[in-house]
């Protein structure tokens, strides 16, 4: 059973939807991740989670009951927020205390809580300090500490690692994932970070323009999408114009650029669609294999890999090549591309991005 | 690491002198011996130190001022905290209106609002009387502290709010434990900025007391455009003594130059 | 949701509202009563006020050595505030927190002593001119008690401070490298705050200018003690007409003049900054 339900959920400002009929679920202990760009509505929707904004129109229930008439205070939600909000005039160990302050534990019990809170994200040791004193991550841990102790039916997570850099941020993801799990607590997160939303959570939703796009796991939305947007949003994508020919139940017939091509079986009707290859996908290979020849334009060295932009009648096609220690095709050379048919993804046409 | 030239520090040193001036030669006479005022003092003598304790107007005046001072600056943080959260967080119309008026009383010559005071305050049978007196005082002192309190709350990080919302904290509660907290050097400058405003305010105040309730610089004034004696500079110099140890407490704890220029704590 | 604010507000507002704007009115409408020796305040409604105030040479001149008192103490204010702010500005950090002290808290300490000092000061028989006359400099003492001079420096040490204060508000919100900046490319100090550092706190200079202005021109005490009855001002006169002739809706009328020509330069002042350094001030 969805533990957290979203239906049909507005948010309207003005003549414009920051949220548009949005609906998901979220499972019981789950990491689920809300990804899009910034504008996609995705903060407006945290927000109504949270009970800080009403929803024009739709409804929210979590563990069965509509939270609409219940407000932020008596949700008993935990919220890290992305500037994680500490109180500056109190100690790590009073911020945390304050939520079961509210709540009225008492004392004896409020203490080992916040002590096994502090512990959990280890800052036993750090209980006594002022936040003003201590780094981003510290804050951080200390705003997730908070948030836990409170032992929140859903935790949610306002680009929790946004502040932090980049060492750091791929630090704290394994380990906001790992007290995740130890805490048990179904987790909704915001991100516009797409390698955040795939490294921890469970199911990725990617929004743009309020409007829900895909809902599925990261490798899913990453290797299988759905749109255009989805595919292009996360990792890099080349994106071109196709005359799907005809389609049957394992396989698909395809015109690419005057060649003929078999793809993937799709559910779209024959016409103009959209085909998304991934620069790591595509191969150099002999003349008489390639679905397409152009021109080394610009070729930039990455350590483990090399970037090439090739032109081509398909337009500006880009390839990422493992550095398997040989020479690579220099500017200016003729390259001939090849992809395997499974790798290509055939997309309803995007009028809008193209 | 002094960036100034000799020029410039001949400037400066000439411009201290300056300001001092009159507050030594002040601090200087009351130490005189003498009944007339002389400075540089003759002899070093605590007499006119003496008859301020034998002069009961300059002490009963000294109470009623300090009474005034903070019953009206606690009165005016009262009603300007609330204020200024309410101009510094919200965003509605008539907002900018609403701060001007509560700042206007920098903007009204001091004997214009003096007489404004009288004349009502008259009318209202409330003339010399210290609730009228605290009043005025709290109208003038508001926009000091409206100020300093306008530029800590400006600071907020409203998420902070928020955060304490969702942990279940009531508005009350969120102003008791959170917002008041952040915002308490402002209001403590606040606060006792005013009080030294209203310590000292003349202008207003020598419209609206009565004998009974004389405040200090009004009794100073008059003593001092009835008669010359070193009584006055021994009064003075107290009130500078009590005035550099508020100053020097409150520039440690918020730095005077902000506190005067009404900004907030970095 | 949007009641909060104002609820909020409300306390402050009724006091505002009943003890400003309610007094500030009825003192508008006072000076269009009359008064009579024998039958006090009359509530009649006339411009009798305003036309033997602005009939009279007295008033004129009363009205006249005010501005010119207000408009030098700004000019002395200004000469000498801006160069100190300067200074205080590039002191090291402890001889600031000193400095700052020594400039800034006289602001703190009552007008009545400071007045006081300046009595003493500038007496026929006072410490300058004792000391002039013990130096030889001088055979008789210089008038400086009782007359607009003696006034204007009183005043400029009482609102010195204001300047000081604008001033280095404005340096402090400029980009401190552009000092640098300049003397990379080979100017003198004085080169520095002439062409760089002073057209950046000309508005600092301006809102001080404003502040030290209005303040000199509606102050009591000063040239209450200093000016006695012999140098008058507009607001020795006002207290004068409430206190002692009892002439309330004359002193009234003097009070909005006042009131008015304040407001109408302070008005007039901000459009001119404005229009001017509108641009430089976003």
């Amino acid at each position: 059973m969805a533990f957290l339900e979203a239906h049909g959920l507005t948010k309207t400002y003005g003549e414009t939807n920051a949220v548009d009929n949005l609906t998901f679920t979220v499972e019981k202990g789950s990491f689920v991740s809300l990804l899009g760009p910034s504008g996609c509505g995705k903060t407006t929707t945290l927000q109504m989670i949270a009970g800080f904004e009403d929803p024009t129109m739709g409804k929210i229930k979590l563990a069965g009951r509509d939270l609409s008439a219940i407000p932020a205070r008596d949700r008993g939600l935990g919220i890290v927020f992305q500037s994680y909000a500490l109180f500056m005039h109190m100690t790590v160990a009073e911020n945390v205390a304050f939520g079961l302050e509210m709540r009225n534990v008492d004392k004896a019990e409020r203490k080992r809580r916040v002590a096994d809170a502090l512990e959990l994200v280890h800052l036993g040791h750090l209980a006594n300090r002022y936040p003003r004193a201590m780094s981003g991550g510290q804050r951080q841990r200390v705003a997730l500490a908070r948030a836990l102790v409170i032992e929140p039916e859903l935790l949610l997570l306002d680009e929790p690692l946004s502040n932090l850099d980049a060492k750091l941020r791929e630090e704290m993801q394994l380990e906001l994932r790992r007290i995740q799990r130890e805490a048990g607590v179904t987790t909704l997160m915001v991100t516009h970070d797409q390698s955040e939303a795939l490294a921890m959570s469970d199911r990725v939703l990617v929004m743009e323009k309020g409007r829900l796009q895909q809902e599925d796991s990261p490798f899913e939305v990453y290797e299988r999408p759905r749109t255009s947007f989805v595919s292009t949003f996360l990792g890099k994508s080349n994106n071109f114009e196709a005359e799907l020919k005809s389609v049957t139940p394992t396989a698909s017939q395809l015109l690419i650029a005057g060649r003929g091509l078999t793809g993937p079986s799709v559910n779209l009707k024959p016409g103009t669609v959209e085909v998304a290859v991934r620069p790591e996908r595509i191969e150099i290979v002999d003349a008489a294999d390639a679905v397409i020849t152009g021109t080394v334009r610009e070729r930039i060295f990455l350590g483990a890999q090399w970037m090439m932009n090739v032109a081509t009648p398909l337009g500006d096609m880009l390839v990422i090549r493992r550095n398997a220690g040989r020479r690579e095709a220099e500017i200016g050379d003729t390259v001939h591309l090849s992809w395997a048919p499974e790798h290509m993804r055939i997309l309803p046409l995007n009028e809008v991005a193209a | 690491m002094n960036q100034n030239g000799r020029f410039s520090q001949v400037f400066n040193i000439l411009f201290c002198a300056f300001m001092l001036a009159p507050i030594v030669v002040v601090m200087g006479v009351s130490l005189t011996p003498e009944g007339f005022l002389e400075f540089p003092p003759s002899g070093i003598s605590l007499r006119w130190y003496q008859a301020i304790l034998d002069n009961s107007d300059f002490i009963e005046a000294a109470w009623i001022s300090l009474k005034l001072g903070i019953v009206a600056a606690t009165v005016a943080s009262v009603l300007a905290v609330p204020a200024a959260l309410a101009i510094g967080q919200g965003k509605f119309k008539g907002r900018e209106a609403l701060q001007a008026l509560f700042l206007s009383p920098l903007m009204v010559p001091t004997v214009v609002l003096g007489i404004a005071f009288l004349r009502f305050l008259s009318l209202f049978g409330l003339n010399g009387t210290f609730t009228g007196l605290v009043l005025c005082h709290a109208i003038i002192i508001t926009p000091f502290i409206l100020r300093l309190v306008l530029a800590a709350v400006v600071g907020l990080d409203r998420t902070v709010d928020r955060a304490a919302e969702s942990l279940g904290a009531s508005n009350w509660t969120i102003f008791r434990r959170i917002t008041l907290p952040s915002i308490l050097p402002g209001v403590i400058g606040g606060w006792v900025l005013a009080f030294i405003t209203s310590f000292d305010e003349l202008t207003v105040t020598v419209f609206i007391v009565n004998p009974a309730t004389t405040t200090l610089p009004v009794r100073m004034f008059s003593h001092i455009t009835q008669t010359t004696d070193p009584l006055v500079a021994s009064v003075s110099a107290l009130t500078v003594i009590f005035t550099i140890i508020l100053m020097v407490a409150v520039d440690r704890m918020y730095g005077l130059d902000r506190l005067l220029i009404g900004e907030g704590k970095k | 949701m949007n009641e909060k604010p104002w609820m909020m507000s409300a306390p402050a507002l009724t006091l505002f509202g009943v003890l400003l704007l309610v007094p500030l009115c009825m003192t508008f409408f006072l000076s269009f009563n009359s008064f009579g020796f024998y039958t006090g305040i009359e509530n009649t409604v006339s411009m009798e006020n305003y036309v033997e105030v602005v009939s009279d040479s007295y008033f004129w001149e009363i009205f006249g050595r005010t501005f010119a008192i207000a408009l030098a103490t700004t000019f002395f204010c200004a000469l000498l505030g801006v160069p100190q702010a300067y200074i205080l500005y590039r002191l090291s950090p402890a001889w600031r927190s000193i400095v700052v002290l020594i400039v800034i808290g006289p602001l703190l300490i009552s007008v009545v002593v400071r007045t006081l000092g300046w009595a003493i000061l500038l007496g026929n028989n006072g410490v300058i001119n004792s000391a002039l006359q013990n130096w030889g400099l001088i055979e008789r003492p210089i008038k400086m008690m009782y007359t607009s001079g003696g006034i204007v420096l009183a005043l400029t040490h009482v609102f010195l401070p204001f300047m000081v204060l604008a001033v280095w508000a404005a340096l402090q919100r400029k980009d401190p490298a552009v000092e640098a900046a300049a003397e990379s490319l080979g100017a003198r100090p004085f080169t520095i705050f002439r062409r760089i550092v002073l057209p950046q706190v000309i508005p600092g200079i301006l809102s001080g200018s404003l502040i030290v202005f209005s303040m000199a021109a509606s102050s009591f005490a000063t040239p209450a003690i200093l000016g006695g009855r012999r140098v008058k001002v507009v607001a020795t006169t006002v207290y004068d007409e409430f206190l002692n002739t009892l002439n309330w809706p004359l002193g009234a009328a003097i009070a909005m003049l006042l009131l008015a020509s304040v407001m109408v330069i302070m008005l007039a002042w901000n459009r001119l900054v404005e229009r001017r350094y509108g641009e430089a001030l976003e």
